[in-house]
């Protein structure tokens, strides 16, 4: 196959392609932070829809092409859509993801005219605004001293410093004013300030973005990232740290896989700004699953292990009513008694008695399952916190006798000695609970 | 290649001047809907427009309006992947026709809403960041699906990229009757489940509570954005398809409170938004035909801005100019009348006012000279104020009407007195305030309550009267 040559990995070429799209996902990164936090992520899509009007324009006002000049309209661009998004809410009346439907498809819309008709037949590349052109990033170069230089990674770093520079001059007013912009202004910081300066370097960015990855693709290198390190941490700055990195491996997997997978299948080799958003859904996905605290794994194992430890507290309260009331110590039941007293399945049931004589609460009769000494110490501490609520719910709350039940079962998990001791306080050590069963 | 050097201009290849009757000609044969192909076109356009308007206006309501952009990007690796799909399967002679791209567009339109809704409900991200995360990385996915296509050595291949900008001309007729058909069954389901879709837009709770499939009719309001979205995609595009489930529907809200007639603006401004936008791009078709449409829409919703009845800017702002008069007026006659207290005519007696220099007037209140003789003027034309000399009086009609508006003033600080507990030197403000929206009935009221019996209360504070001195 002739494009076979395209796919052989070239260092001076591959390697200023993930160089650019590192550089170019690291700007998107820093500042997605803040939009993430502020709640405005599609302010982003709005405004990498709003620059194409605004690079327009300044084409049209200026008739030169020049850089700067697009940058000053790409800029003012996102800023006007950042005003007449809030306009049409405050002063329309206009719910605000509505408002920005409307800001986004029109000045979109406008830029495509634009380009297309009063620019006296410009030509539109459709391909360069929507999916970025990366893979010629390589061939239109400047010369720094000895090295030749692609122009547009230039730029890209150019506006990385430039973001990363903002992000740590304003780092404290930016964290304020993303969590609480009432707090902002009461300690003397301009939140709205705040608030338009960080869409004008949205803005900034995404137009130096454009070449690389397109103008939708940049709000997934804008969100993706920051969403990631979310799920990953609690703190603002390994957030903003941890989204780089993600940003980074984004950009150098991307481009790997768009040169690398596609010969798997027979293709020669695909787009890399839209291989470099897959990943980032990639690395968001497996954060997603696999986060320590916030992830799915880690959240079904908190909550198995609660069901497990609640199904395993019922066992040992169990039993010990049954004690109780047969008044002899060799009481015992099988795991159906269990299933059909703690409603349970028979693998939780299983799980929670495996658990029990681990841990040697629960011991093995022929006849099923009985309590073993510290299983009885626990089974009784079970009972006693459930009738300690109960006279307490009944005596210091007032409720109906028939009623609390329920909810001092369900209490009962969940005090620690220290809330048991207040408890026994509360109600002064009563002998026997409202239904005149003994208090263990 | 940058984005600069695809800016640079082309040479222009067409000698553009046609002679002004031909135009004319076309012109009328596009609007009259003379030529059979532009009939099916504005037709299709249309009803997509209506229907579009309708799911919009729930969406809207149920504040999900973007949720119309994440479909429509998100259906971009469906229609890659089905045609890379039929391609890979042989079908290479079905892999261009709209049934299979547009499945393939649904499976994925769907799926992204699924995932929009798995991020908000499994992780603390908020909505905004679902939708820009599935937004971004199903586009991404499309791209790079379509550049698997590109490389195809198949020549049809060059089509799929109509669906990013839309080529509504292209629209053939059993597509429009694809669209139209798919359009129309949507505009019924929505008709069919209108007081369920409106439950669960008003009040997801309550809907909830009685015991409504909240979750099924969510399910099937999102089923029938992506039905619409997904035929439209043709049309306009995937890029400004969401423009037609948000634009119509948020100029609606501005003509109407009742969710019916809501409905049927929204259909209204979808469907002319989509025939104008048509027929417009059909005249200049070097344009593109999602962007047009998307302007026509956008027209359409300035004008629902400015001039809708209900919430427009410009009736709104007439609302509040005419209150801005209505209390200055009743400013100037009550000035007019405190000012003059002592020696007024009897209310009966059909003399006029003692007649005031304007400077005794702005003595009492901040009135500018301007905005003062203004309203003088204003009053003069009512017929309930005279010039005088230099001076101005109040004529007997006038007079009863300042008596009216001192009346409320009073009665509604004798009111603060006695029931607020407000010291009568502080009164003053707060009447000032309320006395121009006193009602008949809260004036009886109110003559009850605090038992002024005179059709004048007199002050409760002391009121600097020019009579005093006379």
């Amino acid at each position: 196959m002739s494009a076979a040559l395209a796919v052989q990995w070239n260092w001076s070429l591959d390697g200023w392609i993930i160089a650019t799209g590192v550089v170019c996902a690291m700007a998107c990164a820093v500042l997605g932070n803040f939009l993430l936090l502020k709640r405005m992520s599609m302010m982003g899509d709005a405004i990498s829809h709003s620059v194409l009007p605004g690079i327009a324009v300044a084409f049209l006002v200026a008739g030169t092409r020049n850089e700067w000049i697009m940058f000053a309209g790409a800029v003012a661009a996102g800023v006007a859509t950042a005003l007449l998004v809030q306009w049409l809410h405050r002063s329309g009346g206009v719910e605000e993801g509505a408002a920005m439907g409307v800001t986004l498809t029109a000045l979109f819309a406008v830029g495509l005219v634009i380009l297309v008709r009063a620019a006296r037949e410009v030509h539109l590349d459709a391909d360069c605004v929507l999916y970025g052109n990366l893979e010629f990033v390589p061939l239109d170069t400047l010369s720094l001293g000895p090295v030749a230089v692609p122009r547009v990674f230039v730029s890209l770093a150019v506006v990385f410093v430039l973001d990363l520079l903002f992000v740590l001059l304003f780092y404290k007013e930016l964290k304020v004013a993303s969590f609480d912009p009432q707090l902002a202004t009461a300690v003397g910081i301009n939140a709205n300030l705040m608030h338009y300066l960080l869409l004008a370097m949205v803005a900034m960015t995404t137009v130096a973005s454009f070449e690389a990855v397109g103008s939708i693709l940049v709000l997934a290198m804008l969100i993706v990232p920051p969403a990631t390190a979310n799920l990953l941490t609690d703190r603002l700055g390994i957030m903003i740290g941890l989204s780089l990195v993600a940003a980074a491996v984004a950009a150098g997997a991307g481009h790997a896989g768009a040169v690398a997978l596609p010969p798997l299948i027979g293709f020669p080799a695909t787009n890399t700004a839209g291989m470099m958003a897959v990943a980032s859904g990639a690395l968001f996905a497996v954060a997603l699953v696999a986060a320590p605290r916030h992830g799915l794994v880690a959240q079904g194992y908190r909550r198995a292990a609660l069901t497990l430890r609640v199904a395993g507290e019922d066992i040992l309260g169990l039993l010990f009513r049954l004690e109780e009331m047969a008044g002899d110590r060799g009481g015992a039941l099988n795991a159906r008694s269990f299933r059909e007293a703690l409603d349970a399945g028979p693998l939780l049931v299983a799980l929670a008695c495996a658990r029990l004589r681990r841990q040697g609460h629960l011991a093995r009769r022929e006849q099923g399952y009985a309590l073993t000494d510290a299983g009885r110490e626990v089974g009784r501490t079970i009972i006693r916190s459930h009738r300690l609520w109960e006279t307490f719910l009944v005596e210091k709350l007032r409720l109906a006798t028939d009623h609390v039940h329920g909810t001092a079962t369900r209490l009962e998990h969940v005090t620690d000695p220290g809330l048991r001791r207040a408890l026994e306080a509360s109600v002064g050590e009563p002998e026997r609970d409202p239904q005149g069963k003994r208090i263990p | 290649m940058t984005l600069i050097e695809t800016l640079s201009p082309i040479p222009t290849t067409a000698g553009a001047a046609a002679p002004l009757a031909a135009a004319l000609e076309g012109w009328l044969r596009v609007v009259l809907l003379q030529d059979h192909n532009t009939r099916v076109v504005v037709t299709g356009t249309a009803i997509l427009g209506a229907a579009s308007g309708v799911v919009g206006c729930f969406l809207l309501l149920r504040r999900r309006a973007l949720i119309g952009d994440v479909i429509s990007h998100a259906s971009l690796p469906g229609i890659a992947g089905a045609f890379i799909a039929a391609v890979a399967l042989e079908r290479g002679g079905i892999a261009k026709s709209l049934p299979v791209l547009l499945a393939g567009a649904t499976a994925t339109g769907a799926l992204g809403v699924g995932v929009v809704l798995l991020i908000r409900n499994l992780t603390r991200l908020k909505e905004d960041a679902a939708l820009a995360i599935t937004l971004g990385v199903f586009f991404g996915a499309g791209v790079a699906g379509l550049g698997f296509v590109q490389q195809m050595e198949t020549a049809q291949a060059a089509g799929l990229e109509s669906f990013i900008y839309g080529q509504t001309a292209a629209m053939l007729e059993r597509d429009a009757l694809l669209i139209a058909g798919s359009a129309l069954v949507a505009i019924v389901a929505a008709l069919l489940l209108v007081k369920e879709l409106t439950l669960i837009c008003f009040d997801p709770g309550f809907a909830e509570a009685q015991g409504w499939p909240v979750r099924l009719l969510d399910s099937s309001l999102m089923a029938l954005a992506v039905l619409v979205t997904v035929v439209g995609l043709q049309a306009v595009g995937l890029i400004l398809m969401v423009a037609f489930l948000i634009i119509p529907a948020a100029g609606a809200r501005f003509w109407s409170e009742r969710l019916g007639a809501v409905l049927g603006i929204a259909a209204v401004l979808g469907a002319a938004s989509g025939a104008g936008g048509t027929m417009v791009s059909a005249l200049a078709p070097r344009l593109p035909a999602g962007a047009v449409i998307v302007l026509a829409a956008t027209a359409l919703f300035l004008v629902s801005l400015f001039a809708g009845p209900v919430r427009g800017l410009i009736p709104e702002g007439v609302r509040r100019l005419r209150l801005s008069r209505l209390v200055a007026r009743q400013h100037v006659l009550r000035a007019m009348y405190e000012a003059a207290e002592a020696r007024l005519p009897a209310p009966e007696s059909g003399e006029p006012g003692p007649a005031l220099e304007p400077a005794v007037l702005r003595r009492r209140r901040a009135f500018s000279p301007g905005r003062l003789r203004r309203e003088l003027k204003r009053l003069a034309r009512a017929g309930l104020a005279e010039r005088a000399g230099g001076a101005w009086r109040l004529t007997p009609a006038g007079l009863d009407a300042a008596r009216r508006v001192v009346r409320n003033h009073r009665l509604w600080e004798l009111y603060l007195i006695h029931y607020a507990d407000v010291a009568p030197s502080h009164v003053d403000r707060g009447a000032d305030d309320v006395e121009h929206v006193l009602g008949e009935q809260l004036v009886r009221e109110l003559e009850r309550s605090t038992e002024a019996t005179a059709p004048v209360p007199p002050s409760p504070h002391r009121v600097e009267t020019t009579g005093e001195a006379a």
